[in-house]
């Protein structure tokens, strides 16, 4: 693990109401599919919460025009941030 | 082999020619705990089942619903929601209790984080509803053993409203239960449905029967070995009630009049939301009874879940008038933990509104969300077991501190209005006393109290007619009330949904009538016919 190295990034939620229960769905299932370990808060005050986690996701209760924060650490944490933001900011179509 | 026949009572449907499907007994929710080891695998194992008919049930429903169980699906590889779990089962705790602490709690967090919130409220459902797929995995209940895997007459002692519930209406060609009355709850759920029901069959037999069987619920019969002329009989005439039917759902959307011009109000009662799947609200005047019991099978439903649910039969019902019952627990329907524990007659005890009132925390949280719901479309608030009518003032007063508060915290609510149901004979003796919005005679309960028979007791069925002169001048009694105060009158229990007690209604000067959905066609012919011959 000697190229292990911290990235991080933040978008913010497009879709009206929020980050309900399909797009916490989707998020939690695309970081599930990096080997480093990957958090995300809602807003700057928020709480890192585990981002493989739908019932983590689920309840940072990140409404519409919500910054979410993510940070990944790990071989593959510059694509897992660079995929995950572009996820939310594709308002989830992907 | 011979034919035998078992003698019981028709409940509903007409004919069916079918397999045989004993089901099997369920056993009571008890299982051994064994060494943490043990435990850790039993869960394993049970997530993995539950997973199992998650993916199975994916591909079957369709995108809405599917998206919900994705969701179930998805918690149950959730590494941060089953670590708590496995540490306690590794400290000592049996994996069911485990399981069970941790995921209330957070069902506790979803719904209690905000009330206002509905689509996060919701994913407490879901959370309750995976708690408890895994819980039955654990206990070794494999609901699809409880499927027949062609459509069947499925034959059982008896059969609990949930399990009925939890069956698929296609794999039921028909029900025959050795105990039973026709106003059980499995009876009302089963004319709902239009399902073939033969109830009081007494012993059945033992397993084991081979070839088709035929349930005739006109005649009150389960027919097993049936000669080649029964079968045959039977099916031709399957194929002409289906006939009948077809050409009666034509007749569904058009009004219910009288052939001497008067217009009858057809309603349609729910049990249960999944009827609405089923029923039409073009072919209604809008939801006469909506039992809210189903709400509370798993608990006691938050505030907003019942608004959920409220809102989702109001939107059904399209600017429909939608009666909604406060809940109606107590004498043949025991709620652990909400009802009364060995009360000597709980027909006669602590039931429906009386235990409300008792119990006024809960029915509180029912008052609020009925209040709210009512800001969303038409809503008609009905009581159950009115015997008093300082109770109705109560209620009014209950209704006035609920919407204070309401008003307090900027919530939008309505103002429903106030009705009552008369299934006590001195409620319908002096009907006129109330000050109610509308009555709605439960001929059920009201034919029960009048004639002294257990509506659970099958050896006295035959006394409990509705068309006792006794219940007749009970029933114009309250009519003339309507008239009187000039509400409405219409009548919920299962006389309404029957041809002859429809007619015995008309005469009775009844003119709305709220029905099993699969008998609006049935009952609106009637209603036509109803004058022209005499």
């Amino acid at each position: 693990m000697t190229n292990a190295t911290s990235f991080s990034g933040s978008a913010v939620i497009q879709d009206p109401t929020g980050l309900h229960a399909r797009p916490a769905v989707k998020l939690t299932k695309l970081a599930k599919g990096f080997l480093s370990k990957v958090e995300v808060r809602s807003g700057e005050a928020g709480a890192w919460v585990n981002a493989k986690s739908p019932n983590a996701v689920m309840k940072l209760k990140a409404r519409h025009g919500e910054t979410l924060h993510l940070r990944a650490d790990g071989e593959d944490a510059a694509e897992a941030v660079d995929r995950l933001v572009a996820l939310i900011e594709s308002d989830f179509a992907e | 082999m011979s034919e035998h026949i078992l003698q019981g009572i028709g409940v509903s449907g007409g004919v069916a020619v079918a397999p045989l499907f004993t089901l099997p007994v369920e056993e009571d929710a008890t299982r051994a705990q064994m060494a943490p080891e043990g435990e850790r695998q039993a869960l394993q194992d049970a997530i993995a089942a539950a997973a199992a008919s998650l993916a199975r049930l994916i591909k079957e429903v369709s995108d809405d619903a599917a998206a919900m169980l994705e969701f179930q699906a998805v918690l149950l590889e959730d590494e941060d929601l089953l670590a708590p779990v496995f540490e306690a089962i590794d400290t000592g705790e049996a994996a069911d209790q485990a399981w069970r602490t941790t995921l209330n709690q957070e069902i506790e967090f979803y719904l209690d984080s905000d009330p206002e919130d509905e689509t996060f409220a919701a994913r407490g459902s879901d959370l309750a509803d995976l708690r408890d797929r895994v819980l039955a995995s654990l206990f070794g209940r494999d609901r699809s053993s409880l499927q027949p895997a062609v459509p069947s007459i499925v034959l059982a002692v008896d059969l609990p409203p949930s399990r009925f519930l939890e069956m698929d209406r296609d794999s039921m060609a028909g029900l025959a239960l050795g105990v039973g009355s026709r106003t059980s709850h499995v009876s009302l759920l089963a004319r709902a449905r239009g399902l073939p029901l033969v109830v009081g069959l007494g012993a059945l037999p033992a397993e084991g029967h081979r070839g088709d069987a035929v349930l005739d619920a006109d005649e009150g019969r389960l027919v097993l070995h049936p000669s080649h002329d029964t079968r045959l009989a039977a099916e031709q005439r399957a194929r002409m009630e289906r006939a009948a039917r077809e050409q009666m759902s034509r007749s569904n959307s058009q009004p219910a009049i009288t052939a001497a011009g008067e217009d009858v109000a057809v309603m349609i009662n729910v049990d249960h939301p999944s009827i609405l799947e089923e029923a039409k609200a073009v072919n209604c005047d809008g939801v006469g009874l909506t039992r809210t019991e189903f709400l509370f099978q798993t608990g006691t439903p938050s505030e907003t879940a019942q608004l959920e649910a409220y809102s989702r039969i109001l939107a059904w019902a399209g600017g429909r008038p939608v009666t909604i019952r406060t809940l109606d627990a107590g004498g043949d329907k025991p709620l652990p933990g909400i009802t009364r524990e060995g009360e000597a007659n709980p027909f006669l005890g602590v039931r429906g509104l009386r235990l409300s009132l008792i119990n006024k925390a809960l029915f509180k949280v029912q008052l609020r969300a009925l209040l709210r719901a009512s800001a969303i479309g038409p809503l008609k608030m009905m009581l159950p077991m009115v015997t008093d009518p300082a109770e109705i003032d109560r209620v009014r007063a209950l209704l006035r501190e609920a919407a204070g508060e309401l008003s307090v915290e900027g919530k939008r609510f309505g103002e429903p209005s106030l009705g009552m149901m008369v299934e006590v004979p001195v409620a319908a003796l002096a009907a006129e006393e109330f000050d109610a919005d509308f009555y709605s005679i439960g001929t059920n309960d009201l034919v029960q109290y009048a004639t002294a028979c257990a509506r659970d007791n099958v050896e006295v069925a035959g006394l409990a007619r509705g068309d006792h002169p006794g219940v007749i001048r009970l029933i114009e009694a309250v009519v003339a009330a309507g008239r009187q105060r000039n509400v409405e009158v219409s009548v919920c229990g299962d006389m309404a949904s029957d041809p002859g007690g429809v007619k015995v209604l008309l005469a009775a000067g009844v003119r709305a009538l709220s029905v099993a959905p699969a008998q609006i066609g049935c009952v609106k012919e009637t209603v036509r016919a109803f004058g022209s011959e005499n």
